[in-house]
């Protein structure tokens, strides 16, 4: 590769780099000052690309080109306004995390609504007026809208830098982003603040998907694209830093443009294709940065937030009562397959429901007592899926062999990320989690000779006595029951104690000789490793296994499914599983628009259930009690 | 932590778990199970759900097959392999449908693949390319209607040996199909054309193209031609960055599926000229049979006919076909009748082979002109799926695990 090519592909990761720091900066100024992780961000961002489509050829020419682009901006403010006062508002008193199932719904809501409003069709917006050409650069062409969005990315972030700097508004934000309850004591309207930061940040997405309509069509799946782009940026940046995220794009960008400008090389014994790395090049940066910088590159640590939601309650053993309803449930459970003569699919949606409870189950384990939110918790359901398949395909092992690998190969890998991601808190161990759950995937999708690459493995099916599903249900049952009592034991042994001292104050917890570290390191690898338990059933009740299945989407599955049931409560997950993938099953086949279905009741459970189901009903009874 | 909280969310959980319970079946219509990726890929799947929606109900107005009408049951697969072979668990279980049909995705197809040869499900894919559907991973069970990746290549290379080029790039997205259609397009082309020289490959994340840098390095290698087999939003993309830096200029650009209505409208005045493409000039085709089905569609939906309406549309009329064949819908007998089934089709009648299950549908290749400010095919021509296909006795050491 010659030198000037080289330059000219720095100049193109250049102009990517502001596509990503305009998708990115909003979602780090929102989160700074609400501390909300926005998941529809990247719905914001491609609702600004369907708007500015609509101006660019509605009204056309340079005023509904360029007027377009303003004016969305400012229409996608307004709407991030309306979604903070409407929605949000509401839910800020709940437990941390809680506005993530919010946000999820309406990644749900308005992906459909899109769909219903501009139609199937990717939609290709008009060339930029002024600026349709290319110009001459080291003897090659570089569009002109190319140098002008080099040029905006850096114009935008200088007057950012000049209103947090100078203005009283810029001054408040930076001070609500360090501590938000003394900007709260001190008299500040917070309620305003929020709303008008949700506004901003709203916009600058808008802005950033509004942009783009010069460059890619409109697609409904710009949004997830686009959200996990912006996720790694902030992090990478550092939360809050909106100098941080436009270094963050810049690396990330200039390291894919390289790997692309790179292509195939030889090194004789094999050849690499650099261009396929692109798929996991910003994760890799995410992990190597926050292993380097726990707090990313610009960014500080996180200011102390004293929740605003309401203390946590002790967790208590079973009650005799609640022993006895285990008890009545399980049995019912193990009678299923007697009611589902009739009705066979029964015992088909159970085998998933249980799975779906084994998963949250184990994720609530460290989310809730051991208090480290994991947004890549798929790795390990991914590991153990995997683990078991891979030993069928390869080495023909029994069923049961390959069974009993799926928990040692995902506490394995729990073992190896724990350690690394028990170093951080807060977002960043989310972060970073989420990074190694994408190299996981990545690995797995680039693998092909062992993995079967984007495919997966498939005939991977469960040999007798399992062969026939009511005895698979009952493996399931089993297992999952097993997992359920297992994690829980866990929780009322000295060890889980120690796991919520070193959540609740890890200073405290080490002055008495608790090394919390430690215990949150194993604490994660015993989750994984009963998600793995998840993963291999997983692969043996489908026959299959590949990358899609072991995704973000699945992470963020049991994220939900865990704060719909109620994050404060050990029953919470097993409810909110149970919820959710029923719900899920029952939805899609009622309507086309199922996913603005799925999204708009869990935006009502949402409403009505403050702190998920199970915290809500807890409360609602407690207080009942008190009061008869 | 109160008795009565603990009692009303146990209920809760177990009334969940234990689920819903199952639907009374219609008595007098034959069931088909339909699956696809509705919500992931709808540009494509809007059209197909709108063709075989079409063939159902001129099926029915001619008082159905065996006396009995036919009810499609079609659900969303989640878009991932897990979803798509529950909800296929559930068609059969649930609905009580006697084959099913769909998927889009070449993982789901293939997952869904196996659970039919499993469960022993009589399965039709509509959609699909990999090659392992019918070929490696091929089972008694499963046919395919569309032309497989290979074929659609094969298809392709005529042109590509025309050209007399040298040197080629390749863009593909970084997954099963992209991979196996560069594969196939460098193993086809080195066959035909021994000096042919491969100087890059750029295999970008589908849906994530970085087009810009992509370009940028494929013309740096300086190419005589380029093999492309981006789709969707990426191929948009890839189109307009390399537009504007003239890197498509003086080279023979082949790509797949570009002609195809559903990639190539809309890209409007953007549209590629003189690309090599396999597609479905839907406007450009006389003949009597695509006619009537583009007028009935026209009438039907106020729009006109993707390749998606005429997958579904020819999907429905197999079916029907193949029991009509059978004279039942037991799944041995229609392994018997869709083996070497006829049916014709809008696009001329097609075979579905016995050897391996594949359908002989073709493909239009041509290459992509402006008119009117739109993207269209010019000299183009059928190829018919069975002229590329490889013999019996090939295919047979291919389907190692099939009978």
């Amino acid at each position: 590769m010659t030198l000037s090519a080289f330059l000219f592909q720095a100049l193109n990761g250049l102009s990517a780099a502001s596509g990503l720091f305009f998708i990115a900066v909003g979602l780090s100024l929102i989160f700074g000052v609400t501390r909300i992780v926005n998941i529809a961000h990247g719905s914001l961002y491609m609702l600004g690309t369907y708007i500015a489509y609509s101006f660019a050829t509605k009204i056309g020419g340079a005023i509904g080109f360029w007027g377009g682009i303003v004016a969305t901006a400012i229409l996608v403010g307004v709407f991030g306004a309306l979604i903070e006062i409407v929605l949000l508002r509401r839910i800020y008193r709940s437990p941390e995390l809680f506005q993530l199932l919010a946000t999820f719904a309406l990644v749900l809501v308005i992906n459909d609504a899109t769909l219903w409003i501009w139609g199937s069709e990717d939609l290709l917006g008009p060339r930029a007026p002024g600026l349709r050409d290319a110009v001459e650069v080291l003897d090659r062409r570089l569009p002109t809208y190319d140098l002008f969005l080099i040029v905006i990315g850096p114009a935008v972030l200088l007057v950012l830098h000049l209103g947090l700097a100078r203005t009283r508004f810029g001054r408040l934000v930076r001070a609500a982003t360090q501590d938000r309850e003394m900007v709260g004591a001190l008299g500040v309207n917070q309620a305003m603040l929020f709303t008008a930061v949700f506004a901003l940040g709203s916009a600058l997405a808008g802005l950033g998907g509004a942009l783009q309509v010069a460059r890619e069509p409109a697609n409904l799946a710009t949004d997830l694209v686009a959200i996990g782009d912006a996720f790694v940026v902030v992090v990478v940046g550092g939360m809050g830093s909106i100098t941080g995220a436009y270094l963050a794009a810049v690396i990330i960008a200039e390291v894919k443009a390289i790997c692309i400008a790179v292509g195939v090389v030889d090194f004789g014994y094999f050849t690499v294709n650099f261009s396929k790395l692109t798929l996991v090049a910003e994760f890799l940066v995410m992990a190597v940065v926050l292993i380097a910088r726990p707090y990313g590159l610009l960014g500080r640590a996180q200011g102390q937030v004293r929740s605003i939601a309401e203390p946590e309650d002790p967790i208590r053993p079973a009650t005799p009562a609640l022993k006895m309803l285990a008890a009545v449930a399980f049995a019912l459970l193990l009678g299923l397959p007697l009611l589902a003569q009739s009705s066979p699919y029964m015992l088909i949606l159970g085998i998933d429901v249980l799975i779906a409870v084994l998963f949250a189950t184990s994720l609530h384990f460290i989310m809730g007592p051991g208090g480290m939110h994991s947004f890549g918790h798929a790795a390990y359901f991914g590991l153990g899926a995997y683990g078991a398949a891979l030993l069928v395909k390869w080495l023909a092992a029994p069923m049961g062999l390959a069974l009993a690998a799926a928990p040692l190969v995902a506490l394995a890998g729990a073992l190896l990320f724990g350690w690394f991601a028990v170093r951080l808190s807060g977002v960043y161990l989310a972060m970073l989690t989420l990074a190694f759950a994408q190299i996981v995937w990545a690995a797995v999708f680039q693998w092909e000779y062992l993995t079967g690459g984007s495919n997966g493995v498939v005939g991977v099916w469960p040999t007798a006595p399992f062969d026939t599903r009511v005895s698979y249900y009952l493996l399931t049952l089993t297992l999952a029951a097993i997992g359920v009592l297992m994690l829980r034991r866990f929780l009322f042994a000295p060890f889980g104690y120690a796991m919520r001292a070193g959540r609740d104050s890890a200073l405290r917890a080490e002055a008495i000789g608790i090394d919390v570290k430690r215990v949150h390191w194993l604490g994660f690898a015993i989750a994984g490793g009963v998600c793995g338990v998840a993963g291999g059933l997983f692969a043996f009740a489908k026959g299959s296994i590949s990358p899609e299945t072991i995704g973000v989407g699945r992470s963020i599955d049991g994220l939900v499914m865990v704060l719909l049931g109620g994050i404060q409560t050990l029953t919470g997950p097993i409810v909110g599983a149970s919820v959710f993938a029923t719900l899920q099953d029952t939805v899609m086949r009622q309507t086309e628009y199922w996913r603005a279905l799925l999204g708009g009741i869990i935006l009502l459970l949402v409403l009505a259930f403050p702190g998920g189901i199970v915290g809500a009903l807890e409360k609602f009874f407690s207080r009942w009690k008190t009061a008869s | 932590m109160s008795k009565a909280g603990h009692i009303l969310h146990l209920a809760l959980a177990t009334a969940f778990a234990i689920g819903m319970t199952n639907s009374a079946s219609a008595q007098g219509t034959i069931k088909i199970g339909e699956l696809n990726s509705y919500k992931l890929q709808p540009q494509f799947l809007d059209p197909y759900k709108k063709g075989w929606e079409m063939a159902v109900d001129e099926i029915n107005a001619k008082g159905g097959v065996l006396g009995k009408k036919l009810e499609v049951i079609s659900r969303d697969d989640g878009g991932n392999p897990g979803d798509a072979v529950r909800v296929a668990e559930e068609l059969v279980t649930r609905e009580g449908v006697t084959m099913i049909a769909g998927t889009f995705l070449s993982h789901i197809g293939l997952a869904v693949t196996n659970f039919a040869g499993q469960k022993k499900v009589f399965f039709l894919a509509a959609e699909p390319l990999t090659d392992k559907i019918t070929w490696q991973n091929g089972n008694r069970y499963t046919f395919r209607l569309r032309p497989s990746t290979y074929m659609q290549v094969a298809m392709l290379i005529p042109d590509a040996v025309a050209a007399k080029k040298k040197r080629w790039a390749l863009v593909y997205p970084n997954f099963e199909y992209g991979q196996s259609a560069a594969e196939n397009f460098k193993t086809l082309l080195k066959k035909a054309q021994p000096d042919v020289e491969f100087v890059t490959e750029q295999a970008p994340p589908l849906g994530k193209v970085d087009a810009g840098a992509v370009v940028q390095a494929l013309d740096d290698a300086k190419p005589d031609g380029i093999f492309n087999v981006l789709f969707g939003a990426d191929l948009a993309k890839f189109v307009r960055e390399g537009n504007t830096r003239g890197a498509f200029k003086n080279r023979t650009v082949v790509s797949l599926l570009t002609g195809e209505p559903e990639y190539l409208d809309p890209l409007k005045d953007e549209s590629p000229v003189g690309w090599i493409v396999t597609g479905y000039p839907w406007d450009k085709i006389k003949t009597p049979a695509h006619n009537a089905f583009v007028d009935a569609y026209k009438k039907k939906y106020n729009d006109y006919p993707r390749l998606g309406s005429i997958v579904g549309y020819v999907t429905l009329k197999s079916l029907a076909a193949g029991i009509s064949k059978a004279g039942s819908t037991d799944t041995e007998k229609m392994v018997a009748a869709f083996r070497g089934l006829k049916v014709d089709t809008p696009l001329g009648g097609i075979v579905y082979r016995a050897s391996d299950h594949q359908g002989t549908m073709g493909a239009y290749v041509g290459k992509i002109a402006l008119e009117g400010g739109k993207g269209t095919m010019v000299n183009f021509k059928y190829i018919d799926g069975a002229s590329v296909l490889p013999s019996d006795a090939e295919v047979k050491k291919l389907r190692p695990a099939a009978d």
